[in-house]
């Protein structure tokens, strides 16, 4: 009974899987790719955060926000952890609107990211966990609970899936982009080869930049993804010894009712 | 309080007593933890005590999620980044929340298919069932609101199509519809009213379990057998029973652990996976999603809803015999509606004299069509409204409907029921053995 009761919440998770649905994506534009946070044990990259920053600084930066991401929290634990004088440093890139001052300002560590400076180009603070990656098979989420939901992955394939061809539509250029929902992308392609260059000396082909934001923009969506993985990861121990003792007590104490078996 | 003849309480001591006298608190809360139940019980009579966890759970979450939130449509998805950001371990206190709804959900539909199967609904618990289905027409109510707080694009636009639902009566639709939102459109009225709802809600629903909890005490609890504990004596009934606590209660606890395994993997590893991307991308009223659906345990009744189309001869026929006052959206709802309340009158609906689908050869293949059933409804109800999927929904809609109408009532009739055991010592001895009845059985250390 235990076997069925196992099977039932399995399957209602696979059919559970409303990421499972929603993405438009065109099957097969994004593939799985091995980020150090994937699985169970994953957790961030410190360094790759940090070049993820620098891309979506140098590139991203120009058009799109974080409006939901402080500034302070770069040297948080678990996330690209700037020491705090480069974080300092860091905010005096930005200038923000003060209400109080009723004036823009430079920024400081406490205060988000600026939001985008084009109408038409979105938030990124949550982009790697508003959109899915994978779906399917036949919309059971199967490869979700296998890949994970893909946002991050969704990410550098749209980065990477321009064709090179390009169109006028209503006095605005569109890209084509194999991965992005439609097509037809308004944003042109961002990133080229050698565009960005590391002071850690890391590969900077357009593929890497890509994953590098990627990891980048996955850690803006779930800063607190390792503190997550931790925490989960010590309840299923704790409860599994837990579920162990309360087995065993619950064999001792029906025992003496059930003729077959002894303690 | 029960019906099963038991030890009740006795005050020894003089504060015992002073105290019984003036409040029989402790006798209550004894008879309650000690009340006899049937020994055979299996694993599917789980259930309860983890949907009496999930409440707590969610209360417990919700009441501290609700210090850090602010339900204003310029603010709550903002806040709800702040809790998942700046609150120290507001992202767990969320994410169990969230995941909290969904376990509540796989509880609820494990706990009413085993009552389908088990046939509990059955005299003398038609109230249990009852109180049971109201409460999950309640449990629906909250998570659906619960899920408009964040207010995200699938919180904004799951509210507008579901309000949109009562826009479907005739008439006086629109009214209702408008007096539920507050306004003309889903905006910072809908929010706010939902907001207070999904805070009261819970609280109606724990004093419904405590009555659901009552109504088969006073009944006791049917068992696999669906045979009646014997209670024309005490030492009859401790033949079939053994007390709640500690033999279900440690039980329970330990299945409850090992729920809470898979709960808290879920919560840690992969607490988006039941979740929809969408609703991470802010409430914006001008921009529709691609597709709109509901969170996944809406998903059997959402294809029901769907599945009634202006070509199905029976919409083509009610809007002629009504005169066009029912179209197929209001035929949408009605059915929508109708599945649930056929579930809830199916103790009238069910003529089997005999109570177990255990020992009714041909019932139980209509059950186990009817649990597949309702998971080939879940999928379709996130499938786009297009062919196959519209003719898989209407047969699988169909068969919902004919189970509890037309299967169940005839079945009482026509099928020949294998006899169930006399008693469920009887039962629980062919699985276990009779205590003492075989030598080599070694009494338990100390």
């Amino acid at each position: 009974m235990l076997r069925t009761i196992a099977l039932t919440a399995a399957i209602a998770l696979g059919l559970g899987s409303g990421a499972a649905f929603a993405a438009k994506v065109p099957a097969g534009a994004v593939t799985n790719i091995d980020f150090p946070f994937d699985g169970i044990f994953g957790s961030f990259d410190k360094n790759q955060l940090q070049r993820g920053l620098q891309v979506y600084t140098e590139v991203c930066a120009a058009c799109h926000g974080l409006k939901y991401v402080p500034i302070r929290t770069l040297a948080d634990k678990g996330g690209p952890e700037l020491p705090e004088d480069q974080v300092r440093a860091y905010a005096k890139f930005y200038e923000v609107f003060d209400a109080d001052l009723d004036d823009f300002r430079e920024a400081k560590p406490t205060d988000n990211f600026p939001a985008s400076q084009l109408e038409n180009a979105p938030d990124l603070s949550l982009i790697a966990k508003a959109r899915a990656g994978f779906s399917g098979p036949y919309g059971l989420g199967i490869n979700q609970f296998i890949n994970g939901i893909g946002g991050a992955e969704y990410v550098v394939a749209i980065l990477n899936g321009y064709t090179g061809k390009e169109k006028e539509e209503a006095g605005a250029t569109l890209y084509e982009n194999i991965a992005f929902p439609g097509g037809w992308i308004a944003m042109a392609p961002p990133l080229d080869d050698d565009l960005v260059e590391y002071a850690d000396g890391s590969p900077t082909e357009a593929k890497y930049l890509a994953e590098d934001t990627a990891a980048f923009l996955m850690w803006t969506a779930e800063p607190h993804l390792n503190g997550r993985k931790r925490v989960g990861f010590l309840a299923v121990i704790f409860l599994s010894v837990l579920a162990s003792l309360l087995y065993l007590t619950n064999k001792r104490i029906w025992a003496p009712h059930k003729g077959k078996y002894s303690a | 309080m029960s019906g099963i003849p038991h030890d009740h309480y006795e005050p020894k001591t003089n504060s015992e007593k002073w105290l019984a006298k003036r409040l029989p608190i402790v006798g209550l809360l004894y008879d309650t933890l000690m009340i006899p139940t049937p020994k055979n019980l299996n694993w599917m009579w789980i259930w309860g005590i983890v949907l009496t966890f999930c409440l707590a759970l969610q209360i417990i979450t919700g009441v501290v999620l609700v210090m850090h939130y602010t339900p204003h449509v310029d603010m709550a998805f903002a806040s709800v980044e702040h809790i998942m950001r700046n609150v120290n371990g507001g992202y767990m206190l969320r994410y169990l929340h969230m995941n909290g709804a969904s376990l509540f959900f796989i509880a609820v539909y494990a706990h009413i298919f085993r009552g389908l199967y088990y046939g509990s609904y059955k005299a003398p618990r038609e109230i249990t069932w009852i109180i049971g289905m109201l409460i999950y027409l309640l449990m629906m109510g909250t998570a659906f609101m619960g899920y408009v707080l964040p207010w995200g694009q699938m919180s904004f636009w799951g509210a507008t199509v579901i309000t949109g639902l009562f826009g479907a009566i005739p008439f006086i639709g629109e009214s209702i519809q408008t007096w539920l939102l507050g306004g003309p459109s889903v905006d910072n009225a809908t929010l706010n009213r939902f907001f207070s709802l999904h805070y009261l809600l819970p609280f109606v629903i724990a004093g419904l379990v405590v009555v659901h909890i009552w109504a088969f005490h006073t009944t006791g609890n049917n068992n696999p057998t669906g045979v009646e504990v014997r209670r024309a004596s005490k030492a009859d009934a401790e033949k079939d029973t053994l007390p709640f606590w500690p033999y279900f209660v440690i039980k329970d606890l330990f299945a409850l652990a090992v729920i809470m395994v898979v709960f808290f993997a879920v919560v840690g590893f992969m607490p988006n996976y039941l979740g929809h991307p969408d609703n991470y991308i802010e409430a914006d009223p001008l921009i529709t999603p691609a597709q709109i659906v509901p969170e996944w345990y809406f998903l059997p009744f959402y294809a029901i809803l769907r599945a009634f189309t202006n070509e199905v001869w029976v919409v083509q026929w009610a809007s002629w015999i009504t005169g066009g006052i029912v179209d197929a959206k209001f035929f949408g709802v009605v059915a929508m509606f109708g599945s649930i309340l056929v579930m809830a009158l199916v103790p009238w609906l069910d003529t089997s004299r005999v109570r177990s689908g255990r020992y009714r050869p041909m019932f139980k293949w209509w059950f186990w069509l009817l649990g597949l059933d309702f998971m080939v409804l879940m999928w379709l109800g996130a499938q786009p409204a297009e062919e196959p999927y519209a003719t898989i929904a209407l047969i699988a809609s169909a068969y919902w409907f004919a189970y509890f109408l037309v299967i169940l009532p005839i079945l009482g009739v026509i099928e020949k029921p294998l006899t169930p055991p006399d008693t469920i010592e009887e039962d629980f001895n062919a699985h276990y053995g009779a205590k003492g009845a075989d030598d080599t059985v070694v009494t338990p250390a100390e």
